[in-house]
């Protein structure tokens, strides 16, 4: 009986239902609302200012004017600011659950060292400059450290704990690799400076294609595994208690936010503080349910990188400041605010 | 992350001081032979046998490697001729090449590993956290920010970089301090906001870095790795004043930090003035890693590993100031000497090594502790 329905979970939602679910129903169509204006927004303002009614012209009657190639350019930006900023949010959501740390991100984990270290490794020892051939390298890279962190994290005995030690214990020595390699090789540094900042500038449809499946898969597993996880932040004991199934569970967790962080990374370069803000926003009016937390995740992550894009298209115009700068500093703050009004911020 | 459970697991082990076992007072009191006391008409102090050995035989170890160091290059000379220079009886040609070419460049690194592992060490146990170091807490980013700033809009000499690093690591920590006070310092929020203020940082570093052109790029990031070359006696004389007065400040309130340990109303009910303390020791702190920044480059890695490995060595619990601090100075020689030997005089900086070294430590940490089924 346990098995089906956890008592904790039949008390967060039995008693009061209606009335907090319809809030939270609501306040996620306020959020795609948010979104769908901030990703028109993102259309319309750049170098090029276009009105909405250009913008509608380019979207869906395409007549190959100066506007509708800028839309049309602008546009595939978006969607990867879109795809990537989803993916963010969620494995955030999913890391900070899975290894019951606030503080849990990309980050912490190592997966945006590995990305950024085979990606150097590709420039010096491969001679890749093109952006499409690093997607490749950024991937296998988030992907091997990701599968080390795990296995060196314990594999079937993970804790949480551990999986932090070994995600900081790899990236200072993949640190310490890239730093090396930028000293010995300027081109490589030339190169380096610039991915890793992490910016949307350079997206095109070739590389959305490239990191769409990944995304795809590690999408629907992290929104799968809402349940699970919900069971496993409740402690060990108490989750295996309640029947969740804990290995398998850490095991899927991995895979989905290694997939879409390193999808994610792959595509823009390492983007911090997008993965760990948003679900700590998320959680101070969701609460701690994650069937709420990841959809909301989901949904208001991209608004936070579409509209940091925008900003650091109107900050620096007609030039632009990169994604990854912007998101930190505005991050940064609104994350510090976040620590000082709760007591503690702890999960 | 929970110091509390680490706290269990470490008086478990029977005063193994496996996991970063932190304020577990049972640890020193499982193995009360280790510990004699030394009384002398109403004076008495507590000695803790194993920590002695541990810090002799670290500084024993510090000073045949800076010795080995002295004497390695590209113009070797062997160690006894190394030791009679320094006694001053050398010929002209070796006394020039070590007392104003290798020894300042050890002493450097000597005292920057020492202001590290103190550094770290109570940041550690401030924040109550292994995680807790200055580089995790942003001053690394905080320095290297200000050196930058130096490096890429004002190309200034060695000199105002330094400068500027050593003003950006006090703003750093300043600003982390304001921005994580409320009625108090917590550690939790202290790890928290720090590493808040090190992404907005890192983030200003990034663009400051894309700004630059190559040149003043590659001389920033050998200055971000962290690097002794060319350092000399204009680096060690204010590093060795500002050690001069800050270490016996922070050894005199090694106490009450260990009360701090215990909890905040632990302390006070010890008769600890928590924040007072607290404030006093964090500054010192501060400074410590602000000023060895500024002469050698945040040296990634001293600061976190050598508490922990000291404490592995003393196996006693508390903050285990002078053990790091020596820890500290004997790595940061060691990676020097190792990153020479390995690649060549001057071709990689010593943050390299320290980082892979550091790394590579961490993970057999991992391994073993798990094996012995300590985390």
């Amino acid at each position: 009986m346990l098995v089906d329905s956890p008592p904790e979970q039949r008390a967060e939602t039995a008693p009061a239902p209606p009335n907090r679910r319809a809030i939270r129903a609501a306040g996620l169509l306020v959020s795609l609302g948010v979104l769908l204006a901030v990703a028109v927004a993102s259309i319309a303002i750049g170098a090029k200012h276009l009105p909405v009614d250009q913008v509608w012209h380019g979207l869906f009657q395409d007549s190959g004017t100066y506007s509708d190639v800028v839309v049309r350019e602008r546009l595939s930006r978006t969607v990867l600011g879109l795809l990537v900023g989803a993916a963010l949010g969620l494995a955030g959501a999913v890391l900070q659950a899975l290894t019951r740390n606030p503080l849990a991100d990309p980050g912490l984990l190592g997966i945006n060292v590995g990305a950024s270290a085979a990606v150097v490794t590709a420039i010096t020892f491969f001679g890749v400059t093109s952006l499409t051939g690093y997607v490749w390298f950024a991937f296998a890279g988030a992907a091997i450290v990701g599968v080390l962190v795990y296995s060196l994290g314990g594999s079937r005995s993970a804790t949480p704990v551990r999986l932090a030690l070994a995600g900081t214990a790899l990236t200072a020595a993949l640190s310490g690799y890239l730093q090396a390699v930028m000293i010995m090789d300027n081109a490589a540094l030339g190169k380096m400076r610039f991915w890793t900042v992490g910016s949307l500038g350079s997206a095109t449809n070739a590389t959305i294609m490239q990191v769409l499946p990944f995304l795809a898969v590690g999408t629907v597993l992290a929104l799968g595994l809402a349940r699970p996880l919900n069971a496993v932040a409740m402690g060990d004991d108490t989750a295996r208690a309640l029947g969740a199934h804990l290995t398998r569970t850490r095991a899927l967790s991995m895979i989905a936010a290694t997939l879409l962080c390193g999808a994610a990374t792959a595509a823009c370069g390492p983007i911090a503080f997008v993965g760990l803000m948003v679900p700590h926003a998320v959680r101070s009016f969701t609460g701690p349910d994650l069937r709420w937390i990841l959809p909301y995740a989901a949904v208001l992550s991209p608004v936070l990188l579409l509209g940091a894009d925008v900003m650091g298209r109107i900050i620096a115009r007609p030039a632009e400041l990169q994604v990854g700068i912007v998101t930190a500093v505005i991050g940064g703050p609104v994350f510090i605010y976040l620590v000082r009004r709760r007591r503690t911020a702890q999960l | 992350m929970k110091p509390t459970r680490s706290q269990v697991t470490g008086s478990a082990a029977g005063g193994h001081s496996g996991s970063p076992a932190r304020g577990s007072r049972g640890a020193a009191s499982a193995q009360p032979l280790r510990i004699r006391a030394v009384r002398s008409r109403g004076l008495s102090v507590r000695l803790d046998i194993r920590a002695l050995t541990v810090v002799v035989l670290l500084i024993v170890a510090a000073l045949v490697a800076s010795v080995v160091l002295i004497g390695t290059g590209d113009f070797p000379i062997p160690a006894a001729d190394v030791i009679r220079t320094l006694m001053g009886n050398g010929d002209a040609g070796q006394e020039f090449i070590v007392n104003e070419l290798r020894l300042p460049r050890v002493l450097v690194g000597l005292l920057v590993g020492a202001a590290l592992g103190l550094g770290g060490a109570l940041f550690q146990s401030i924040s109550r956290n292994p995680l807790g170091s200055p580089d995790v807490l942003g001053l690394g980013q905080g320095s290297t920010a200000g050196a930058l700033i130096m490096i890429v809009l004002f190309k200034g000499s060695a000199f105002q970089v330094a400068g500027g690093s050593l003003v950006g690591g006090l703003l750093t920590g300043l600003a982390i301090y304001v921005l994580a006070w409320k009625r108090g310092v917590h550690g939790y929020r202290l790890v928290l906001v720090g590493i808040g203020v090190s992404a907005v940082v890192t983030a200003v570093n990034g663009y400051l870095l894309t700004k630059a052109d190559l040149v003043d790029a590659a001389r920033a990031v050998v200055w971000m790795t962290g690097s002794l070359n060319g350092r000399g006696w204009e680096q060690v004389w204010p590093l060795l004043t500002l050690c001069a007065v800050l270490v016996p400040l922070v050894l005199v309130n090694a106490r009450p930090l260990r009360m701090l340990e215990m909890g905040d109303d632990v302390a006070y009910a010890l008769g600890v003035r928590v924040e007072r303390t607290r404030m006093l020791l964090m500054l010192s702190a501060v400074l410590l890693t602000a000023s060895a920044t500024a002469a050698a480059g945040p040296v990634s890695f001293v600061a976190l590993t050598a508490p922990q490995l000291s404490r592995r060595l003393t196996r006693s619990p508390g903050p285990n100031l002078v053990p790091a601090m020596c820890m500290g100075a004997a790595l940061l020689i060691v990676a020097d000497w190792a990153s020479q030997r390995a690649f060549g005089a001057d071709q990689l900086p010593v943050g390299v090594v320290t980082g892979v070294v550091g790394g590579v430590y961490l993970l057999w940490l991992l391994v073993t502790e798990r094996k012995a089924g300590r985390i």
